[in-house]
């Protein structure tokens, strides 16, 4: 018989119940919660006169619609101009207060996006099962945690009973194998195996990361990779746990602490596919052949390198396949065979649940430092993902080369990434963003996405146009 | 939740692969805190030729005649005929919620996306796969014959067609169940109390640091 796969020991070690008709119900660790998929939800259980199973196993923080401008975050909710947005984020603070569920509320400093703030604040831990009403909850499985989206039903459901639906899903295992060369981060790994297995290949599946490349990264960078899981159609993405994950966990406030996280690391350290564990699909890419990479179309799997050109769909033999290009190519108005460095860009979003962290924003720091924005460029923002990265940031003077280059820096919060507020991009502007979703009217109605690493989002914010960071990397240095 | 036994409808077809829930629902509707309304902005960003907000009176919008939700022919359809990986994208709940304010109650895919099939089922709506040659075929009808429409029968997991052939489906069987029966997912859960309660406490037992609160 053959070993385990990650997955596998994380669905048994949670199988509540297993039905006969192939579903099953699947204990919760933890749910996190934001304002705009959780209302209806607690007003289900209003209206049954339910109350949450266990409230301790719920944390929640405001992301989705709140403001990034300090001018109306330093009001507080009353500060919050539209009035829908406010009644939504007002709506979170009452219903946790009145189910007991703690919220790191719009300006507490641990606030931000929910999948920035679980693990930073030690609510993700390895072994976990979690949920949120949020397809990028995926994020989490860089942890070696069972973490996916769900729906607000599903929202409801885990409230009322700590437990969810579910049907296994299949294996597979996604090796990045060799090292990467310099200048190639997580996000243009992730990229590269979205264009390789498109938007659906992971359809079905929990898709465990793994091979030399993905071991190497941070946890930074392999959350950067679980997050855009389900843009390769999977709700779950996995990377086996490992020292690199038992050290970025200790000592984080809602982590366990001394003899309890010795005992809990080591039993953490069993949370990795067995050698002989037998995958549904495995897919190989070498790392050396992984190019900085930045979408063309409206669809993740979109996407080429730096180098590339812009496809032409007279050149696509499947008729399916050749209109979907067509149609992306007028809504983004970009020419078949253009040069992808030749795309002018009007707007640069730095931030997200994809890329918003420390790392990504020292990243972008180092390239634009002692540079400016392009005059062409007419809005380029740095969105934090959380408060206490923005704290970290600002320690380390990063906010003053983001603002001396002429970027700006925001609150933390979703912004751009969905637009849900006002940080939106205009009709018809080219956009390079550090975010996940190049999905028409994503980022604003008419608004023309581009996604790409936080170092070549910086890159093309200095020259207005996409170009190869590991040309600017091997620049001389700066002051 | 509203069941599902038998229903016969118009079918309007979709002619897009990867159609998203940002193309179903547009984010800016997202901020309500109700779970009804959202049928007249579903596919807001095709539907209409400017930009709706949540606060908008739609019916002085100016409505894109090209798109096939405004043709005549597909008034009042509630089968959609949609091609690979619809639903794409967010989890957001929305996108199934105004598919079924706008009175679609049948979805038909070579594949959907995981969250968003998932969803369907918790809000009264059935998406059925079928195979892509067999939709592919389906397109092809609907586009010739005006006022095509589809007999959906849940029980005996069949489509009927305007010529009287019948397509068989495949349905997983507790998600026909509860939606046979309108039935409530989280009271059926509850059935199940004592069992959670029993994982529970061998789990916290086991692995204490997943109980330290929040």
């Amino acid at each position: 018989m053959s070993g385990k796969t990650l997955y596998d020991k994380l669905w048994e070690s949670h199988l509540v119940k297993q039905r006969d008709d192939g579903t099953a119900l699947i204990y919760i660790d933890r749910q996190l919660i934001h304002e705009v998929t959780s209302p209806q939800a607690f007003e289900g259980l209003r209206l049954t006169g339910r109350k949450p199973w266990r409230a301790d196993a719920n944390l929640a923080t405001p992301d989705h619609n709140i403001p990034t401008t300090k001018a109306e975050r330093s009001r507080g909710l009353d500060g919050i101009v539209d009035p829908v947005s406010r009644i939504q984020v007002r709506t979170l603070a009452d219903n946790c207060r009145d189910f007991g569920i703690t919220e790191l509320d719009m300006n507490d400093i641990r606030q931000g996006i929910v999948h920035v703030v679980g693990p930073e604040q030690g609510a993700t831990l390895p072994g976990m099962t979690i949920v949120c009403g949020d397809s990028h909850t995926s994020t989490h499985g860089a942890l070696g945690a069972l973490a996916h989206g769900i729906g607000t039903s599903e929202v409801e459901h885990v409230m009322a009973t700590q437990c969810l639906i579910q049907k296994k899903m299949k294996n597979m295992l996604i090796r990045v194998d060799g090292k990467l060369n310099p200048g190639v981060t997580a996000k243009d790994i992730v990229l590269a195996i979205i264009g390789e297995i498109g938007t659906a290949g992971g359809t079905g599946y929990t898709i465990e990361f793994g091979g030399e490349a993905v071991r190497s990264l941070s946890m930074e960078g392999r959350m950067t990779i679980c997050n855009m899981a389900i843009e390769a159609g999977a709700r779950a993405g996995l990377i086996s746990v490992d020292q690199t994950t038992i050290d970025y966990i200790k000592g984080r406030p809602m982590a366990p602490q001394g003899e309890l996280f010795t005992k809990a690391a080591e039993f953490w350290k069993t949370l990795v596919s067995d050698a002989d564990a037998h995958f549904d699909r495995v897919v190989v890419l070498d790392a050396a052949d992984i190019i900085p990479q930045v979408t063309w179309g409206t669809s993740p799997e979109m996407v080429a390198p730096v180098t590339g050109v812009v496809p032409d769909p007279d050149q696509e033999k499947d008729p399916s396949r050749a209109d979907n290009i067509r149609q992306a190519l007028k809504y983004m108005g970009l020419k078949p065979g253009t040069a992808i460095k030749d795309i002018q860009l009007d707007v640069v979003f730095i931030g997200s649940c994809t890329n918003s962290r420390i790392e990504d924003l020292r990243a972008a720091a180092a390239v634009v430092k002692g540079r400016k924005v392009a005059s062409s460029i007419q809005l380029a923002m740095v969105v934090p993902g959380s408060g206490l990265v923005k704290q970290q940031a600002e320690a380390e003077g990063l906010d003053k080369i983001f603002t001396d280059a002429g970027l700006e820096w925001r609150e933390p919060g979703c912004s751009m990434c969905l637009a849900m507020n006002a940080d939106q991009l205009p009709a018809g502007k080219h956009c390079a963003s550090t975010s996940n979703r190049n999905f028409e009217g994503r980022q604003g109605f008419g608004g023309r996405t581009h996604l790409v690493s936080p170092a070549m989002a910086a890159a093309a914010a200095i020259h207005g146009h996409f170009v190869d960071v590991r040309d600017i990397l091997l620049e001389p240095a700066r002051a | 939740m509203k069941a599902f036994t038998v229903h016969t409808g118009l079918a309007m077809p979709l002619d897009r692969a990867n159609v998203d829930t940002d193309f179903i629902i547009p984010k800016q509707f997202l901020k309500s805190i109700k779970r009804s309304g959202f049928g007249i902005n579903l596919f807001d960003e095709h539907r209409y030729l400017d930009k709706g907000e949540p606060d908008t009176d739609n019916s002085q919008r100016p409505l894109n005649k090209d798109f096939v939700l405004n043709q005549p022919r597909y008034q009042g359809a509630s089968v959609l005929l949609a091609r690979e990986n619809f639903g794409c994208g967010s989890s957001r709940e929305h996108a199934p919620w105004a598919l079924d304010d706008f009175g679609f109650r049948v979805l038909i895919s070579p594949s959907f996306a995981d969250i968003f099939f998932n969803n369907c089922f918790k809000n009264g709506i059935l998406p059925i796969v079928l195979d892509k040659e067999l939709v592919d075929t389906l397109f092809k009808e609907v586009n010739a014959a005006e006022g095509y429409t589809l007999t959906v029968d849940l029980p005996a997991q069949s489509i009927t067609r305007p010529d009287g052939s019948v397509i068989h489906f495949e349905v997983d069987a507790f998600r026909k169940h509860c939606l046979l029966n309108g039935l409530d997912d989280i009271g059926l859960t509850l059935e199940d109390a004592e069992a959670i309660k029993a994982f529970e406490n061998q789990w916290r037992e086991k692995s204490p640091w997943y109980f330290t609160a929040a």
